[in-house]
């Protein structure tokens, strides 16, 4: 076999100057190019979809608000689909197929190569949630307050908004990265990220987003529908009522309480006031906690912003792994 | 300038310890063999000495005295791992491309003509390549980043003995030319006999032997004699192993490199590196093992030249 004449070493620099940052911008590319089209197309046909929808709710919204509410609850799975795709396989793949090897012993660094992968990947994946966020915003306005009795905050679309949208798709990019190192398969570390994803996110609709901000308390006997009604209580002369009390007195009124529903018999006293307004008539008062729709931007930006804050933390850590972890 | 310098080096996984109170240095300008039994702790220490893996106890130095997996010894030092693991999807293009981003040093021009030379096309896909092409891309792509150190795990496990010949021969190119300095993990022994020139030999996560191959086979040798007089020698030998045939006694003995007095009826020849390798690896027991001397208690500055 012939050889190849090498030349000699070159000089090499005493002090290491590291490998440019924009050396990375290609290999990223390469790398990462056909996650970043699957992205685009389910993004982009998803988009399409709530323009048609938006336009639809515009002229009569009667058939689009029905199908808004269905579909609705299915965006819900676009960011954990993101996360388990485009999160989790980053470092998963590497580790699984045993090209960390290769890629993080060249002169680069492994620490550096993480976060030139990650960051271009976190800014696009919230880029284009966010797109989808305020096209959801756009296309859900006419529905709000009518008499669908949509409210903004209610748990099923606030966090298909802009912000909350962008912020928790980049969160479920975040877990599904830190799911790849830590597990090291893809497709376990992708269910991994689905299932930690869906916990956080109801966590944070029943545990979290009532308690932004303290609810505030009203009598008035009715509210906006636009607002989010967390609990109500009755009292009678400045005292509480039981709510077992109060279904006595209506029972003694001549409705029926079954359970939470309260049907009026014919010819009872109630005659024809609703059971609300008949205890309103009888020296009861009605106070409901709530959240009024004008904190809907303080809550998206709360929002946004602690889960911003976590996915940076879930990112930092994983690097951190990478940097540290004994491969 | 020692290319590794290991002190008190020690790696453990969970309870069990892969790599354990490991002092070696290995000089620059050697291809070196490291050898030992599957589990001794051969990828754990070239994954140690190329940064892959932080160690657990003592310290890891390479290139002179630069701390393994720093930015100078990254970009000194080219690796490849066991298999030859490859972006598969990739062209071998994009491979050279990707490799090239990655490092500070690439030369292109080799890249290309070795793998001209190899008849490896630009456009196939890596994944596409026999084990032999992938195994020379893997390698190509390590020496165009033209290392002071050439670190290779296992290259040769999976290659046909064609493949594993050229793939020697694209090695030894490398050493010959440009001075490279190579370190390589094999069970593979013939095939080192041919082009190492230092052993190391790993058994039970600890370093058992460590020398230049030269040195090693001057100070041991086969002793053949009756075997009823073998108990007699052995008291004064420094025997690593014992073979017994029929009525034959054949012992590795240690010397001092001096011609030792050959007792009556016995008859002493020079031994093979393969020979040398496999008694040592033989005798894992570092208790039932007579270790290989005093004079190579693995003391960095002794076994450093």
């Amino acid at each position: 076999m012939t050889a190849l004449t090498m030349p000699a070493h070159s000089e090499r620099d005493a002090s290491q100057r590291p490998v440019p940052w924009r050396r990375m911008a290609w290999v990223t590319w390469r790398q990462q190019r056909l996650t970043v089209a699957g992205l685009v197309t389910v993004l982009g046909a998803v988009s399409l979809y709530l323009l048609f929808i938006g336009q639809q709710a515009r002229s009569f919204s009667g058939v689009a608000g029905h199908s808004l509410t269905l579909t609705a609850a299915l965006f819900q799975v676009i960011p954990a689909l993101i996360g388990a795709f485009v999160g989790a396989p980053v470092l998963a793949k590497e580790l699984e197929t045993g090209t960390f090897r290769y890629t993080w012993t060249q002169g680069f660094g492994r620490a550096r190569w993480t976060v030139a992968t990650l960051a271009p990947l976190a800014v696009a994946v919230t880029v284009l949630a966010g797109a989808v966020g305020f096209l959801f915003s756009w296309c859900y306005s006419p529905l709000i307050g009518g008499h669908y009795g949509s409210n903004l905050l209610d748990g099923n679309t606030f966090d298909l908004h802009g912000v909350t949208f962008a912020a928790w798709t980049l969160t479920a990019f975040s877990i599904g990265v830190l799911a790849g190192i830590l597990i090291r398969r893809v497709i376990p570390a992708m269910l991994a990220t689905m299932v930690a994803w869906s916990g956080l996110a109801v966590v944070t609709g029943v545990f979290l987003r009532p308690h932004y901000e303290a609810p505030l308390v009203s009598s008035k006997p009715t509210l906006p529908s636009t607002d989010w009604v967390m609990s109500q209580w009755w009292t009678r002369g400045g005292k509480p009522v039981s709510s077992s009390a109060i279904d006595q007195v209506l029972q003694k009124a001549g409705a029926t309480v079954n359970g939470g529903s309260v049907t009026q018999s014919p010819g009872s006293a109630l005659g024809n006031m609703s059971p609300t307004q008949y205890l309103l008539h009888h020296g009861f008062t009605q106070f409901q906690s709530y959240q009024p729709a004008s904190r809907f931007w303080p809550f998206q930006w709360i929002e946004g912003g602690w889960l911003f804050a976590l996915s940076l933390l879930l990112m930092g850590t994983a690097v951190w792994l990478v940097h540290r972890r004994a491969a | 300038m020692n290319v590794i310098e290991a002190t008190g080096l020690g790696k453990r996984y969970g309870s069990t310890w892969a790599l354990r109170e490991c002092s070696l240095a290995i000089p620059a300008g050697h291809v070196v063999a490291l050898v030992g039994p599957n589990g001794a702790g051969k990828t754990t220490l070239l994954n140690l000495a190329v940064g892959l893996t932080a160690p657990s106890a003592g310290t890891v130095t390479v290139l002179g005295d630069t701390r393994a997996g720093s930015p100078a010894a990254r970009d000194g030092i080219a690796f490849v791992a066991q298999d030859a693991p490859l972006h598969k999807n990739l062209s071998v293009a994009d491979m050279l491309h990707l490799t090239r981003n990655l490092n500070l040093h690439f030369d292109q021009g080799y890249a290309e003509a070795r793998l001209a030379e190899l008849a490896i096309p630009l456009n196939r896909k890596s994944g596409k390549l026999s084990g032999g092409q992938q195994a020379q891309l893997a390698l190509t792509l390590a020496l165009s980043r033209r290392p002071q150190l050439l670190v290779l795990d296992e290259p040769m496990s999976s290659l046909d003995p064609l493949a594993r010949h050229d793939f020697m021969a694209t090695v030894m190119a490398a050493v010959a030319d440009d001075g490279v300095s190579v370190v390589l993990s094999s069970h593979a022994l013939a095939e080192l006999e041919r082009v190492a020139d230092y052993l190391v030999i790993l058994s039970n996560g600890s370093v058992q032997v460590a020398g230049e191959v030269d040195d090693l086979l001057a100070c041991h040798r086969v002793f053949s004699g009756p075997d009823a007089e073998a108990n007699r020698y052995t008291e004064h030998l420094d025997v690593v192993h014992a073979l017994h045939s029929k009525a034959q006694t054949h012992l590795l003995v240690r010397t001092d490199g001096s011609a030792d007095p050959v007792p009556p009826g016995w008859k002493t020849r020079p031994i093979s590196l393969e020979e040398l390798a496999m008694a040592y690896l033989r005798e894992p027991g570092a208790a039932s093992l007579p270790r290989p001397s005093r004079a190579w208690q693995l003391e960095p500055t002794e076994v450093a030249r």
